[in-house]
C-alpha cells in the first residue's frame, strides 16, 4: 500500500471528485474537490496533489494533498460533480443546487448560481440527493421524488417532473443527451426520456420481489445501455437497460450499503465500489477477447451480437461486464484500503489516480491504480 | 459526603447569574445546560422575566478543536485495532504488539502537536500554544508509562529507555548545538560549554566529544586535559541488552571506569580548565556539580535520569521511586512548587498506576488521554489486580453504577463526550461496543437522539442499530422517518419506512390514507410502490388489501375480467376488505356485471348478493334513514340489485346450456 496517501481533514467527507483534465494533455489529474457532511459548518474544498511542485519539505510530505481553497456550503454536500474544468455543482441537504466557479488564477471558489429550494415539500425543504451533468444540461433528484432539469447558463428551471417517484430517489446518471436513469429507495431503476411529456418514466427496471434500496448508479463510459448499481445489501448489479427486467449479473460485494460505484472512465473493464462497511473494492474483468463468443452462454452471446451491431460492428466493444455466468470465473476483486472501520462514502477515479473520502475524516489518494 | 480530591474550579458564565438570579441546570452526556430562573426568588416578585438565553457549558472543549479531531480519528483506528488483538497470541509477541501500539498512539500525538505548533506560531491566539503544552505533557507521561509499565524493562535496559525518554523531550539541545556549530567560531559561542554539558548530561558522549574536539584543537596548551576527558567519555561503559554481557559484568566494568574518573579528579588533572573539571565532576556523579547544572537540566526528572546515569546505571524498577523523590526534593526549593505534572510523573516512578490515571483525569481537560492509556494498560493486564481501587479513585462518582471497571468508566466517559459532538458521534459507537458492561445501554440511549436531517444519515444510524440487533431503536428511527414523510405528504416514503420497521399499525394508517386518496381522486397515487410491494404486503391487513385492490385494478385494466372478478369477490369473502369499503367494491363489480359475456358464475353472483345483503342489513338500522334520504346511495343500491339479478339470470342460462 505504498502508493496510498492518507490525509486527515477534520471533516467527514461525503463526496470526492477529480477535476477533469484536458483530454489532449495526457496528464494525471492533480486537483480534486471534497464535500463534507454532518458538520456544523460544511465546506467544499479543493486540494492539490502533485510531485512536480517545488517541495521544500521533507520527503514524507510529497504526494500529500495541499489545500488550495475552500468555501462554505449550506447543508450537507450530498452530491458533487464537475460540470467542466472550472465549474462545480453541489447537491445540498437544504434542497439547493449550487454552481460554484473556480477562479484558477486567484485560487478561490465562489458561488456562480444557486437554485434554492429546487427540492422541497409543501412547506419544508427536501434534501437534494444527487446531481448529474451532461454539459450544459444538469439534472437533480431528491427525497421529494422530483426530477429537475436545468441548463447551466440559464437561471430558470427547464423542467420539473413532479411525483417522478413515490419514494426517495438516491442517484441519477445521464444515459444520453435526453435520457437519464434514476435509482430509488425501493430498488427500482427508472429511465426518463425528456422528449416525452408527462410524469411517467419510459421504463422501470427492478429486481422482482426484492425491494432493496439502491444507492448509486454509474453508466458504462462507452456503452450507454450498460449501468452498474449498488444497493443497501452491498450487492453490485450490472444491468442492460435494453434487456428487460432482470439485472445481467448480481455480485456480492460489500456487507453494508454501497455508497458509490464507478466505471473507470477510459478502461471500463475496471470498476470501483465503496461502502459503509469501510472497504473500497477494485473489480477487474478481462475483456471478452480471450474467450470466443460462442463459449459465453446462450443468452449473452445473443446479447453480445446485438451489442456488436449497435456499436458499429466493432467486436472489441463488447462489454466484459455482460458475459453473464462465464464472467464470474474471470472477475477479480481486490481491496484497495488497509483495514478500515468507518464508512467510505465516495470515490472517484481518473487515469491512474483514485481518491476516496471517509467518515473517519480521512481522504485517501492512490496514484498508481493498476488499470 | 466523601472528601473531594481537589477543589472544584469555578467557571464564570458570561452574562448569566447577574442581578442575583438563580441558575438552573440540566446535565447532558458531555455538557451542561444552564439557564437563569426565578425559582425560589420570592422577593423579586414581578422583577422581570429571566434571561432568554440558555448557556451550554462544555466539560471537554478539546473535542471542538479542528486539529485535535485528527487525533480523535486516528486514535480511534488504533483503538479498534487494539481491541481486535486475539487472546491466543503468545505473551511475548503480545508485549511487542502493545509497545508498538503505544508508539502508534504517541506518533499520532506528535503529528498533532507539530501541526498545532505550526498554527500556534502563525497566530497570537494562546489557545493553540496551550494545547501544544498539554499535548507535550500528555506525550511525556505516555512515554514514561510506556517505558515503565508496558515495556517494563529490567534493570540495565531500564536506564537506556529512560535516557531515550529524556532525550526525546529535551530536544532543544539539538537546536542549540546546531546554532553553535553553524556560528562563525563555535568555540567562542557563549553557549558552547552549555552544549557540551547538555550532551554529557543526556549521556550522548560521542556528540559531546565531537564538540569538545573543536576546542581541543585550538588549545594545544591544555591538550593533555582534553585528551583525558575525551578518553573518559569514550570509555564510559554502556549496557548492551542484546549482547552477551551480564549485568554484573557491566557493573564491574562501570565501577572501574567510575574509579578512574574519580582518580583523575583527585589528581587535579583538570585544575587548568574549570569547564573540564565540572564535566569530570558530573561524570563521577557529584550531586552538587549536577545541581549546579539546574538551568541546563530544566526539570527534576532530567536530574533524576542524569543522577542514575552517573551513579546508579543498574537501577532496578523497584528502586526508582526513592531516587525520584530525592531528585525532586533536591531540584525544587519547596515542596509546594510542584505542579500537577510533577506529581503525575512521580506517581509513575512509584509505579502507582492508579494515582497516575487519577491525577491525569483531574489535571487534564480532556478524557482522550486517560481513556486510551487506561485501555492500553488494561489490555496489558496491569489494572486487574486493583479493580477495587477504582472505588477509592473516583469516590465522587457513584461507583456501583459503573461496576468495578476503571477502564470501562473512562472509555464511556470519553465516548459520551464524543457522542455529544455533532459530527464525531460515529467514532463513539466503536468505543461503546468495547465496553462490555454498559456500552450497549449508553449506545441505545444516545443513538435515538442523533438528529436525522437526511435519509442518508438515517440509513447510517439504522445500519449501526441493525448491526447490533437494537430492534427497539430501529423501530423508533424508522417511525420518526415515516412520520416525517407523512407530515410532508410523502405517502410512498412513509410506507417504505414503516415496512422497514415492520410497523404494522403505521402501515395500516398509511394504507388508509392511500385508500382515502383513491376514493376522493378516483385513481391511485404512487403506483410504482404499490405495484411492487411483494411479500411486504403481508405486513398489515389493510396493506394487503391495498395491494390486492390495486391488483384488481391492474387486472381489470388488462381486461383479465375473470381473474379480476375472482379477486374482487375474495377480497370480501375472505374479509380482507374493511366493511366500510365493501360498497366501493360492489360498485366496482358493476361494470363486470354489465359485460356482455358472463363473468360471475351463479355461485359467485350468490356470494355477491350475500355480501350486499349483509352490508345493507348491517346498515339498515343505522343508515336506513340516511339511505332513503340520499338519492345517490339508493340509486346505487337499486342499480346493483338489478345488475346482480340480470347477471344471475344470464349465468343460470349459460351454465345450464353448458351442462346440457
Amino acid at each position: 500500500m505504498d502508493c496510498i496517501n492518507a490525509k486527515y481533514v477534520s471533516q467527514k467527507i461525503s463526496k470526492t471528485r477529480w477535476r477533469p483534465v484536458l483530454a489532449a494533455a495526457l496528464q494525471q489529474p492533480e486537483v480534486f474537490a471534497t464535500g463534507s457532511w454532518d458538520n456544523e459548518d460544511n465546506k467544499l474544498c479543493l486540494w492539490r496533489v502533485g510531485e512536480n511542485e517545488g517541495y521544500t519539505m521533507e520527503d514524507e510530505q510529497e504526494g500529500e494533498p495541499q489545500l488550495l481553497c475552500e468555501c462554505e456550503h449550506g447543508g450537507d454536500v450530498l452530491d458533487l460533480q464537475f460540470l467542466d474544468q472550472d465549474r462545480l455543482i453541489t447537491a445540498s441537504s437544504t434542497g439547493a443546487v449550487t454552481i460554484y466557479k473556480l477562479h484558477p488564477d486567484s485560487q478561490t471558489l465562489s458561488v456562480a448560481h444557486v437554485w434554492d429550494r429546487a427540492h422541497h415539500y409543501q412547506s419544508a425543504n427536501a434534501p437534494c440527493t444527487g446531481v448529474a451533468c451532461n454539459s450544459p444540461e444538469l439534472v437533480s433528484v431528491g427525497e421529494d421524488g422530483r426530477v429537475v432539469l436545468y441548463k447551466a447558463d440559464q437561471r430558470g428551471i427547464v423542467r420539473v417532473i413532479e411525483n417522478a417517484d413515490s419514494s426517495t430517489i438516491h442517484g441519477v446518471t445521464f444515459l444520453r443527451t435526453t435520457e437519464v436513469l434514476t435509482v430509488n429507495s425501493i430498488g427500482q431503476l427508472k429511465l426518463w426520456d425528456f422528449r416525452q411529456q408527462g410524469s411517467d418514466p419510459a421504463q422501470i427496471l427492478a429486481l422482482t420481489g426484492d425491494r432493496v434500496p439502491l444507492h448509486c448508479v454509474d453508466r458504462h463510459p462507452n456503452q450507454q445501455h450498460i449501468v452498474a448499481t449498488g444497493g443497501q445489501d452491498g450487492m453490485l448489479c450490472i444491468w442492460d437497460v435494453r434487456q428487460g427486467n432482470m439485472p445481467f449479473s448480481l455480485m456480492e460485494a460489500h456487507s453494508a450499503e454501497m455508497w458509490e460505484v464507478r466505471f473507470h472512465p477510459t478502461n471500463p473493464d475496471h470498476l470501483f465500489t465503496c461502502s459503509e462497511d469501510g472497504s473500497l473494492l477494485h473489480w477487474e474483468t478481462s475483456s471478452g477477447s480471450d474467450a470466443p463468443l460462442f463459449l459465453q452462454g446462450r443468452n449473452s452471446s445473443m446479447m453480445s451480437r446485438s451489442a456488436t451491431a449497435l456499436a458499429g460492428g466493432n467486436q472489441s466493444l463488447i462489454s466484459a461486464w455482460l458475459n453473464g455466468d462465464s464472467s464470474k470465473g474471470r472477475l477479480e476483486t481486490t481491496h484497495m484500503l488497509p483495514s478500515q472501520t468507518l464508512s467510505v462514502n465516495s470515490l472517484d477515479v481518473l487515469g491512474q489516480c483514485l481518491v476516496c473520502g471517509t467518515d473517519g475524516e480521512a481522504v485517501y489518494i492512490h496514484r498508481r491504480v493498476p488499470v | 459526603m466523601e472528601e473531594l480530591d481537589v477543589e472544584p474550579t469555578t467557571t464564570l458564565i458570561p452574562g448569566a447569574g447577574l442581578k442575583q438570579k438563580h441558575l438552573g441546570f440540566e446535565w447532558g452526556p458531555g455538557d451542561l445546560l444552564m439557564y437563569e430562573t426565578n425559582f425560589k426568588l420570592q422577593d423579586s416578585g414581578s422583577g422581570g422575566s429571566g434571561s432568554p438565553f440558555i448557556h451550554v457549558v462544555r466539560r471537554d472543549e478539546d473535542i471542538y478543536s479542528p486539529i485535535l479531531r485528527k487525533l480523535f480519528n486516528e486514535s480511534h483506528h488504533i483503538f479498534v485495532g487494539l481491541q481486535n488483538i486475539k487472546d491466543d497470541v503468545p505473551s511475548k509477541n503480545k508485549k511487542l504488539q502493545f509497545v508498538s501500539i503505544s508508539k502508534n498512539y504517541r506518533s499520532v500525538i506528535r503529528a498533532c502537536m507539530e501541526e498545532l505548533q505550526q498554527v500556534a506560531v502563525s497566530t497570537t491566539d494562546t489557545q493553540y500554544s496551550n494545547q501544544v503544552s498539554i499535548l507535550l505533557a500528555i506525550e511525556l507521561i505516555w512515554n514514561l508509562c510506556e517505558v515503565l509499565f508496558i515495556d517494563a524493562s529490567p534493570a540495565g535496559s531500564l536506564l537506556l529507555h529512560l535516557l531515550d525518554w529524556v532525550r526525546l523531550h529535551k530536544a532543544d539541545v539539538d537546536e542549540k548545538a546546531r546554532e553553535v556549530l553553524q556560528s562563525e567560531s563555535p568555540t567562542r559561542h557563549h553557549a558552547y560549554w552549555d552544549v557540551v554539558m547538555c550532551f554529557v548530561l543526556q549521556g550522548r558522549m560521542d556528540e559531546a566529544r565531537q564538540v569538545l574536539q573543536k576546542q581541543a584543537s585550538l588549545q594545544p596548551a591544555s591538550r593533555a586535559a582534553y585528551q583525558l576527558v575525551d578518553n573518559l567519555l569514550h570509555k564510559m561503559p554502556v549496557f548492551n541488552p542484546g549482547g552477551t554481557q551480564t549485568l554484573t559484568e557491566f557493573d564491574v566494568k562501570w565501577r572501574h571506569w567510575h574509579e578512574e574518573c574519580d582518580r583523575c579528579l583527585q589528581d587535579n588533572s583538570f585544575a587548568s580548565n574549570r569547564h573540564l573539571e565540572t564535566i569530570c565532576k558530573v561524570l563521577v556523579g557529584d550531586e552538587d556539580a549536577l545541581l549546579e547544572q539546574k538551568v541546563l537540566l530544566g526539570t527534576w526528572y532530567h536530574l533524576l535520569i542524569s543522577r542514575l546515569l552517573f551513579s546508579h546505571p543498574t537501577v532496578k524498577p523497584a528502586e526508582l521511586h526513592y531516587y525520584a523523590q530525592s531528585s525532586m526534593d533536591m531540584f525544587l526549593e519547596s515542596p509546594s512548587a510542584s505542579e500537577p505534572l510533577d506529581s503525575i510523573l512521580l506517581a509513575a516512578f512509584e509505579f502507582d498506576l492508579h494515582q497516575v490515571i487519577k491525577d491525569c483525569s483531574i489535571a487534564l481537560n480532556n478524557w482522550w488521554f486517560v481513556a486510551h492509556l487506561t485501555d492500553l494498560l488494561d489490555h496489558c493486564k496491569l489494572l486487574q489486580s486493583h479493580n477495587l481501587q477504582c472505588h477509592v479513585l473516583f469516590n465522587c462518582v457513584c461507583v456501583c453504577s459503573f461496576g468495578s471497571n476503571l477502564r470501562e468508566f473512562l472509555v464511556l466517559e470519553y465516548a459520551s463526550g464524543l457522542f455529544s459532538h455533532h459530527s464525531l458521534w460515529q467514532l463513539a459507537v466503536d468505543y461503546f461496543d468495547h465496553c462490555p458492561e454498559f456500552g450497549r445501554v449508553y449506545l441505545e440511549l444516545q443513538i435515538e437522539r442523533v438528529p436525522l436531517e437526511t435519509e442518508r444519515k438515517a440509513l447510517k444510524v439504522l445500519r449501526i442499530c441493525e448491526q447490533r440487533q437494537m430492534n427497539e431503536q430501529v423501530r423508533s428511527i424508522c417511525k420518526i422517518m415515516a412520520k416525517r414523510a407523512l407530515s410532508n405528504n410523502r405517502l410512498g416514503s412513509a410506507l417504505s419506512w414503516s415496512i422497514r420497521a415492520k410497523d404494522a399499525a403505521f402501515a395500516t394508517l398509511i394504507s388508509e390514507r392511500f385508500l382515502q386518496d383513491y376514493c376522493t381522486r378516483g385513481s391511485f397515487s404512487d403506483l410504482d410502490l404499490i405495484d411492487n410491494l411483494g411479500p411486504a404486503m403481508l405486513l398489515s391487513d389493510r396493506l394487503t388489501f391495498l395491494g390486492k385492490y390495486r391488483e384488481f385494478h391492474r387486472l381489470y385494466g388488462e381486461k383479465k375480467f375473470a381473474e379480476a372478478a375472482k379477486l374482487l369477490l375474495s377480497l370480501m369473502t375472505a374479509k380482507i376488505a374493511p366493511r366500510s369499503f365493501w360498497m366501493t367494491l360492489l360498485i366496482d363489480a358493476l361494470p363486470l356485471l354489465e359485460q356482455k359475456e358472463v363473468i360471475f358464475s351463479v355461485d359467485q353472483t350468490h356470494e355477491l348478493m350475500f355480501c350486499l345483503e349483509e352490508l345493507t342489513s348491517d346498515n339498515s338500522e343505522l343508515k336506513l334513514e340516511h339511505l332513503t334520504q340520499d338519492d345517490v346511495e339508493s340509486t346505487k343500491l337499486e342499480l346493483l340489485r338489478l345488475a346482480l339479478a340480470r347477471n344471475l339470470a344470464m349465468a343460470i342460462v349459460k351454465e345450464g346450456t353448458v351442462e346440457a
